[in-house]
């Protein structure tokens, strides 16, 4: 089904569980690491004023839409063997992926929360102050407030990152073992090996399992943010 | 409007309540990759890995062909080191080497393998094997040009008849053969009208949009091989494997990326792994590997006689190299 020069089917199976887990591992701790990095910027950035904010506001919205082959391109060459960061070891390995894949989604989820954050009333904030709460705990009370915003912050970073090809291709190389097993091989990127070899509908069974899988993360987050309203 | 004023506690209270939804989702995702990580790492039961690995930077259509994967399986079970094979554009797999960011490469381009070397980026060129390309066509073959030996006279013949051509439109070593052929002929291509496509894709693609424009293409015999049964295709111009024109030869090199020059490559397993595909186990492999029954490649590695032509440029003029 996958190949015409492959014959067992325990090694398509095999195959495509490599990339499932490849895929998810990228992207899911890309998308960890960035909102971790995006929510306390969006939080900050949200609730100062300075000169040249709506400058930066505007560069963090054109980062959203950079393109993910520039992107990539920019971490090969840094951490090219020839680069300057080429000590780390890092080109060709899913790191490498988290890397450029961090660099995609932060913009998206800063500044989806940035708009989310935001559009917290003024006095919410204020009443978490007057009843003794912290710097921290001002912030948690944003963060609850804008919860359905954020939430829909790092679901975009997520569908961001799981579902770009180009950074992945140039970083990770796309490389699968002759026992099908994946080293750098995500599932957009099997799509990818799949389409240019002309097996269209092997790359459109792939992308109905991306699809799916991008649902269920979906699905699970939504799960979450639903826990929160029986405290209403 | 009602506001509702979470005071500190509660927000507290709420994150302690879905504590343990959150810890299951947590603790299911982890047991699932780390099933997911054991299951594969039992996947192989071959004699134990070095840990080590070797990059090999190579074509689309060298990769496509599958030959490498029936390669690099022998050799990993033999040496117990991982081969991560990169396939990309010709010019792509010449830049991994010349960065250093593979420790060998295998292309079909002789005059950028010779770069490579004049540059210092690689050494210890070998010649690997030949596969050819064939012309391919609709059935009805409205050039008329099956069963030519000439290709140069084929490619003027589809001009003549303005037959559609697809062309793979990106630089490939498919690509500079196309455009040697017209270049031989005379002809360019910025003159050509609409039927000449510039699809900028792989092979295996434009093999669809030809089949689907009931339009002619030079393909590499893999690819066309592979394809066959899914297109109404017909080869019209064979290679010289079946004993067509020597111009649509395809010669195969391997080299090593210099440690010299890049010391971060894994020069010895570099050169074990160009041992193993240029040596009688190696060669045997490429002599019979066969995709729907048809063998893609002769191997050109093994020979008696010293072919001194094969270590150094083609245009080499004797002298030592240094500048």
């Amino acid at each position: 089904m996958l190949s015409p020069l492959v014959v067992d089917a325990p090694f398509e199976w095999h195959y495509i569980r490599s990339i499932i887990r490849v895929s998810l591992y990228v992207s899911l701790t890309a998308v960890v690491l960035s909102t971790l990095f995006s929510l306390p910027i969006a939080l900050v950035l949200g609730f100062t004023e300075f000169r040249g904010k709506t400058l930066l506001t505007s560069l963090i919205n054109t980062g959203m839409g950079f393109p993910s082959v520039v992107v990539g391109l920019i971490v090969l060459f840094a951490l090219s063997n020839d680069g300057p960061l080429g000590s780390w070891d890092l080109v060709f390995t899913p790191e490498a992926m988290i890397i450029s894949q961090f660099v995609l989604a932060a913009p998206v989820i800063t500044g989806v929360s940035l708009a989310a954050v935001g559009g917290v009333e003024q006095n919410v904030r204020d009443a978490a102050y007057a009843m003794g709460g912290t710097t921290v705990d001002v912030a948690l009370v944003t963060i609850k407030e804008a919860r359905y915003g954020i939430a829909t912050a790092v679901l975009a970073g997520f569908g961001r990152a799981i579902s770009e090809v180009g950074s992945v291709l140039i970083v990770g190389g796309n490389i699968a073992g002759s026992d099908g097993t994946s080293v750098t091989r995500t599932l957009t990127t099997a799509i990818q090996l799949e389409a240019r070899q002309g097996r269209f509908e092997t790359a459109m069974l792939l992308g109905a399992i991306l699809v799916v899988l991008v649902l269920l993360v979906n699905a699970i987050v939504v799960r979450l943010g639903n826990g929160g309203g029986r405290y209403r | 409007m009602q506001t509702y004023f979470p005071s500190a506690p509660d927000v507290v209270s709420m994150a302690i309540q879905r504590r343990p939804l959150l810890a299951a989702i947590g603790s299911g995702v982890a047991v699932g990759l780390s099933g997911c990580a054991a299951l594969g790492a039992d996947g192989g039961s071959g004699p134990e890995s070095s840990g080590e690995t070797v990059t090999l930077a190579t074509t689309t259509s060298t990769y496509d062909t599958g030959l490498l994967d029936a390669l690099n399986a022998p050799f990993e079970e033999r040496y117990g080191v991982t081969v991560n094979t990169i396939s990309d554009g010709t010019g792509a797999a010449i830049e991994t080497g010349r960065r250093g960011d593979s420790d060998v490469v295998i292309v079909h381009a002789r005059s950028q393998e010779d770069a490579l070397i004049e540059s210092g980026d690689a050494i210890n060129r070998r010649d690997l094997m030949v596969n050819d390309y064939v012309i391919l066509g609709p059935s009805d073959d409205p050039a008329g040009i099956a069963g030519d030996d000439d290709a140069v006279a084929a490619f003027e013949a589809i001009v003549d008849s303005e037959s559609t051509f697809v062309s793979r439109g990106d630089n490939s070593g498919t690509h500079t053969r196309e455009r040697d052929i017209w270049e031989a002929a005379g002809l360019e291509t910025a003159e050509f009208g609409g039927w000449y496509r510039d699809a900028g894709q792989g092979m295996g693609a434009v093999i669809v949009q030809a089949d689907r424009t009931d339009g002619y293409t030079l393909a590499d015999r893999g690819t066309a091989r592979s394809m066959a049964t899914e297109t109404d295709l017909e080869v019209h111009v064979d290679g010289p494997i079946d004993g067509g024109p020597a111009l649509l030869a395809n010669p195969y090199g391997i080299a090593a990326v210099n440690p010299a020059v890049h010391d971060s490559v894994h020069y010895d397993l570099a050169m074990a792994y160009i041992g193993f595909v240029t040596g009688t186990d190696g060669q045997a492999i490429i002599e019979d590997y066969t995709v729907e029954g048809t063998q893609l490649f002769v191997p050109a590695a093994l020979t008696e006689d010293p072919e001194f032509g094969q270590y150094v440029p083609e245009t080499w003029d004797g002298s030592d190299g240094d500048e």
